[in-house]
């Protein structure tokens, strides 16, 4: 790690904890709808985290996971639960949720990592629907379609969090979290056998690279961090249903990762931002939203495949086939 | 008296009706370099996959020297760790990955700490990184390849890219090398130099070597031994300059000498 990169990331980060303080000021005069603005960014930080985990499956690992928002109806749905029959606060109930999630990815894993390419998009695909289908019909412990309302904030000590802002900065730590993972697993010796493994499986498992168990970990890590997610999602909502995790969830969150840059944290993150706050900047537009979607996603396909930010062995690879 | 490297006893492997290996059997000694030739489709390569588990043999078996093993059958990632590295006749390298990444990936089992370590900086993750850098850099070194250590492989001209597929193979700290045609579409200069750097892993480093090569003169002019095949069968075993001369061989490689009869030239 050298001194222009912690000053580059450090500045990113400045810049995202003092931003909403310049808004919180602005809106002191009734300038802006302050609470607004920061409802778009937690539910920003929220798909953030989404797409990191997911791009630590897709990215790093070239597993194409089609079902990935089933991680994320685990976690919320296993903290709204815990919220609910014991009274769990978030921070242990958001450890229990991403561990558990964690254990549903190497489930879906073991069986499923045997299978390749689109047959593995096929199985996590099914395993998504069936998620959805599960929460929606088990009526005594999910309440069906209706979801589950009443979760608690989150509180530490006395101190509730409450108020949009304190949300925000919950998010912004988690989302911290996540990317400093992400930094964690791609500079070691996991991070570079993932590559391997996506680059050549056979070359890989030709050094000694154990090909399942890296996957199952790649798995692992990125159903983790969404259950972590959903965990947030849920404490913050209050609400969780059936309605949140539809399959359009995991594509969008599939889109935000090929649209910003796979294999790239950074462009990750920018194609979260960029369309999870677009839709609600083009509100008038929202019933063409899928619309735009596919067709940024074609165009973006056809001029820049390696996305917004480019990773440059992501580019070397394409350019090879 | 060296002892037995590897032993191949039996090997057969078909592809649907193809016979592509057929009882196959030869051992390998200890430090030796032993070349492995034959017409194309004799069924060279698939020895190797066999060997190092991307096929699994239909019977016979494969047996490590020293403790006496059986690895038939073992995955590939499982033979690896066993001290047998290979490189591909097909160049396989990680190509988005910088030159030095190729050969760091390959120490990957060599390493014990977990993701925690890593996240915690804690000393484990320290010392076995920095150790993986170092030996990295040192077996670059050996095949010539550290003035380009940050070059992304892909970009690699085609000598340099066999050398640093040998490098990766290194890295894994083997006992014994696979080595499948690793002087192929070389020129003059490129072979003679990979030659030296095969005969410098035996000397140096005592790394048992088997090889495939088509060029005769890398073949006679490093191998210790040779074996050939023909149709999965071995044909000949010996010193090179023992095979050179065995009709069978000659027979396999030039075909069969046929007298012409006069009916057949009549009319023409």
């Amino acid at each position: 790690m050298n001194w222009v990169g912690i000053i580059r990331r450090f500045w990113a980060f400045a810049l995202a904890i003092s931003i909403p303080l310049i808004f919180l000021f602005l809106s002191s005069f009734g300038i802006l709808g302050f609470d607004y603005l920061l409802h778009i960014a937690i539910l920003c930080g929220i798909y953030v985290i989404l797409s990191v985990s997911l791009d630590i499956i897709v990215g790093m690992a070239g597993l194409l996971n089609l079902g990935h928002v089933a991680f994320y109806a685990i976690g919320a749905y296993i903290t709204a639960l815990l919220s609910l029959h014991f009274g769990m606060n978030f921070f242990i109930s958001a450890l229990i949720s991403a561990a558990a999630s964690g254990i549903c990815g190497l489930l879906l894993g073991i069986p499923a990592l045997r299978l390749r390419g689109d047959y593995l998009a096929i199985v996590t695909l099914g395993f998504g629907e069936i998620l959805r289908i599960t929460l929606n019909n088990w009526d005594s412990l999910t309440n069906g379609p209706r979801g589950l309302t009443g979760i608690r904030h989150p509180s530490i000590g006395g101190f509730v969090i409450e108020r949009p802002l304190h949300f925000y900065y919950l998010v912004l730590l988690l989302v911290a979290v996540s990317i400093a993972l992400y930094w964690r697993i791609e500079r070691t010796r996991m991070g570079r056998a993932l590559v391997a493994i996506r680059e050549d499986e056979i070359a890989a498992a030709s050094v000694g690279i154990d090909v399942t168990k890296l996957k199952l970990f790649a798995f692992w890590i990125g159903a983790s961090l969404a259950g972590l997610a959903g965990s947030f999602f849920a404490s913050w909502t209050g609400f969780v249903s059936p309605d949140s995790f539809t399959f359009m969830e995991s594509v969008l969150i599939l889109c935000m990762v090929v649209l910003g840059g796979m294999g790239n944290v950074l462009g990750v993150c920018v194609g979260a931002i960029v369309l999870s706050s677009l839709p609600e900047i083009l509100r008038e537009f929202r019933d063409y939203r899928m619309l735009f979607f596919g067709l940024l996603l074609i165009v973006m396909l056809a001029f820049r495949p390696e996305g917004i930010v480019k990773s440059k062995r992501r580019a070397m690879e394409l350019k090879r086939g | 008296m060296r002892g037995i490297a590897l032993r191949v006893e039996g090997l057969t492997k078909r592809f649907g009706g193809l016979l592509v290996l057929d009882d196959l059997t030869f051992s390998v000694m200890e430090g030796e370099i032993l070349s492995v030739i034959g017409p194309n489709g004799a069924g060279k390569t698939t020895l190797f996959n066999c060997i190092t588990g991307i096929h699994r043999p239909d019977s016979g078996r494969i047996i490590l020297g020293g403790d006496g093993r059986d690895i038939t059958g073992l995955k590939p990632h499982e033979i690896a760790r066993m001290g047998i590295a290979r490189t591909f006749q097909n160049i396989r390298l990680f190509w988005g990955m910088t030159v030095l990444e190729n050969v760091m990936v390959a120490r990957h089992s060599l390493n014990t700490y977990g993701i925690l370590d890593s996240i915690l900086f804690l000393p484990r993750f320290l010392r076995e990184e920095r150790r993986v850098l170092e030996r990295s850099m040192e077996i670059l070194e050996i095949v010539g390849l550290s003035g380009v250590a940050d070059e992304i492989a892909g970009n690699l001209p085609y000598g340099d890219r066999k050398k640093l597929e040998i490098a990766r193979a290194l890295a894994t700290e083997p006992k014994m090398l696979l080595l499948d045609e690793p002087t192929a579409g070389m020129n003059p200069v490129e072979t003679s130099d990979a030659m030296s750097i095969i005969e410098r892993l035996r000397r140096d480093f005592g790394i048992t070597i088997l090889l495939i090569e088509h060029d005769m003169n890398v073949v006679m002019g490093i191998s210790d031994r040779i074996v050939v095949l023909d149709y999965g069968k071995k044909i000949a075993e010996g010193r090179p300059e023992e095979v050179r001369e065995d009709p069978r061989v000659l027979e396999a490689y030039l075909g069969k000498a046929v007298e012409l009869k006069k009916e057949h030239v009549k009319g023409t």
